[in-house]
């Protein structure tokens, strides 16, 4: 088995539309978190007659038409929305920052992104066309819908040829897009991937659907707080280029971290009711994972354990279960562990958040340093956790070991091993 | 330059991304790169703006600007003479 590193960042995403961009505002504490404009949203009823919150995180600045960065062809524009745009241009930076096609066969390497809600956009759109003034469909509008638009719009992009493919697991997309991924190029299915997530789905249907499921905070998501609310909305993607350690180290590349081990479970439960012992199934099998790649026992390998970056939703069970699961998981060294939360700056950006929590947990072990979980001030001491908050705080020595998780509505877990690389 | 072509070629310039004078009544399908779906979804444009419908048939044959423009203009003279479409 091969050893896998991570060689390559980007994004797009409401706190930065660079890897430096989104490092900056992530160890500053810098949410974008903001008030929505239903004004600007099509189809919105304004005022609206019942929606309960008022604040999203969206990306900023994204400008494909006018930005050389961001610029994408009248076939991209024509064949995507916009959490697909966010992907192609991350996948972009990705791969322009690692050099990855330079070194690798394009025909071979791999791409597994994660994208759940696909492009609502177009499709409420012509929905409310059709049904309100029986107004024709476009002819877009499946490409435009299709979850897989961005992936296969990346793979245009690249010319890569490689087994390439979309994974829709609700909130866990991205993180088990980036694990099939890490298992694909460490068993040598590709010698190389593009990998990550990719989501926008802020539609004024899509906000109404999460409205009438009460679990939107009506101010902005504070994880793992004494009052917190509930989630917040996001979009965004972050992609990310994978690749063989002994073939990163012989050409060169720059490496931000190792992808040790990844963990799946099912709680076999319930939709919306999560279990922690499906959640701490899937970190303790990352966890022993992470153990046969380093060579260790789970006991070794979980005192080494110096982060978690948490599902963090801000919803009083999401939290109150995944406190339960890391218990459960680490006993003894749970409420020693640092814990944060990227939603408190990003919101919840659904099939890509565990890909930008990941890009937040590669930046923290790369920077030996924990960022903090914005907008938190007093940790619900119920859960008995070692919640980041205030200001960044250092990796602890020897503990160079993280877990990013992401635990998805129908109770879908997907839990990624990272290591700090140090040589 | 009549509506009709003047309004399909800023169509067609808008959804290449082209300046409208890079396009023109004898600029083929192939010179401006536009592929199958966007013929498609050219054609569906040009439904809605000039509320005519292309039939199945016809699509085949339109391989430049000019095609489409006649085409529109063939279409629109039928619908207001419903005698000489029958005919």
């Amino acid at each position: 088995m091969k050893r896998v590193v991570v060689t390559g960042l980007g994004c797009v995403t409401p706190i930065g539309n660079s890897v430096e961009a989104f490092c900056d505002s992530l160890f500053a504490g810098r949410s974008g978190i903001a008030p929505f404009d239903l004004g600007a949203m099509p189809g919105a009823l304004s005022p609206d007659p019942g929606i309960r919150f008022k604040t999203t995180a969206k990306v900023k600045g994204f400008d494909p038409s006018g930005n050389p960065e961001h610029r994408l062809t009248p076939s991209f524009m024509l064949t995507s929305e916009l959490g697909a745009q966010f992907g192609i241009v991350a996948a972009r930076q990705a791969v322009a920052a690692s050099g990855l096609l330079r070194h690798y066969d394009p025909a071979e390497v791999a791409i597994v992104s994660g994208c759940s809600c696909g492009g609502r956009g177009a499709d409420e759109d012509a929905n409310r066309n059709l049904y309100t003034r029986n107004a024709r469909v476009p002819p877009t509008a499946i490409i435009r819908t299709m979850a897989s638009s961005g992936t296969s719009n990346i793979a245009i992009e690249n010319g890569v040829t490689g087994p390439t493919l979309n994974v829709a697991t609700a909130c866990a997309s991205g993180t088990h897009a980036l694990g099939l991924a890490f298992q694909m190029v460490r068993a040598g299915i590709a010698p190389a991937a593009i990998a990550g997530g990719y989501e926008a789905a802020l539609t004024y249907g899509f906000l109404r659907a999460w409205d009438s499921m009460r679990v939107v905070s009506p101010t902005a998501c504070r994880p793992f707080s004494a009052d917190r609310d509930g989630m917040t909305l996001g979009e965004g993607a972050a992609m990310f280029t994978l690749e063989p350690l002994d073939a990163a180290l012989a050409r060169g590349a720059r490496i931000w971290a190792e992808i040790v081990g990844f963990g799946m479970s099912a709680d076999a439960h319930h939709v919306t009711q999560p279990l922690a012992r499906g959640a701490a199934l899937a970190m303790q099998r990352a966890l022993d994972d992470a153990s046969t790649t380093l060579g260790l026992a789970r006991e070794q390998t979980m005192e080494r354990v110096g982060y978690i970056n948490a599902h963090g939703t801000g919803t009083q069970t999401n939290d109150q279960v995944e406190a339960a699961a890391i218990h459960q998981t680490f006993a003894e060294l749970a409420p020693r562990i640092p814990i944060g939360a990227t939603k408190a700056q990003t919101g919840h950006s659904i099939g890509a958040a565990g890909a930008i929590e990941a890009l937040a947990t590669v930046l923290a072990l790369d920077a030996a340093g924990l960022p903090p979980t914005a907008g938190v001030t007093e940790i619900d001491p119920a859960l008995n956790l070692d919640v980041i908050v205030r200001q960044q705080r250092p990796l602890a020595p020897g503990k160079h070991l993280a877990l990013s998780n992401s635990l998805a509505f129908g109770g879908l877990n997907a839990v990624l091993a990272l290591r700090r690389y140090t040589g | 330059m009549d509506d009709v072509e003047s309004r399909i070629i800023e169509l067609v310039a808008k959804s290449k991304n082209l300046p409208v004078t890079d396009v023109r009544m004898n600029s083929t399908f192939d010179e401006l790169q536009i592929d199958s779906l966007d013929k498609i979804n050219l054609s569906f444009a040009v439904e809605e703006m000039f509320s005519i419908e292309i039939p199945d048939d016809s699509l085949n044959s339109l391989k430049t600007v000019g095609d489409v423009v006649r085409g529109v203009e063939s279409l629109r003279a039928a619908a207001a003479s419903p005698d000489a479409a029958a005919s």
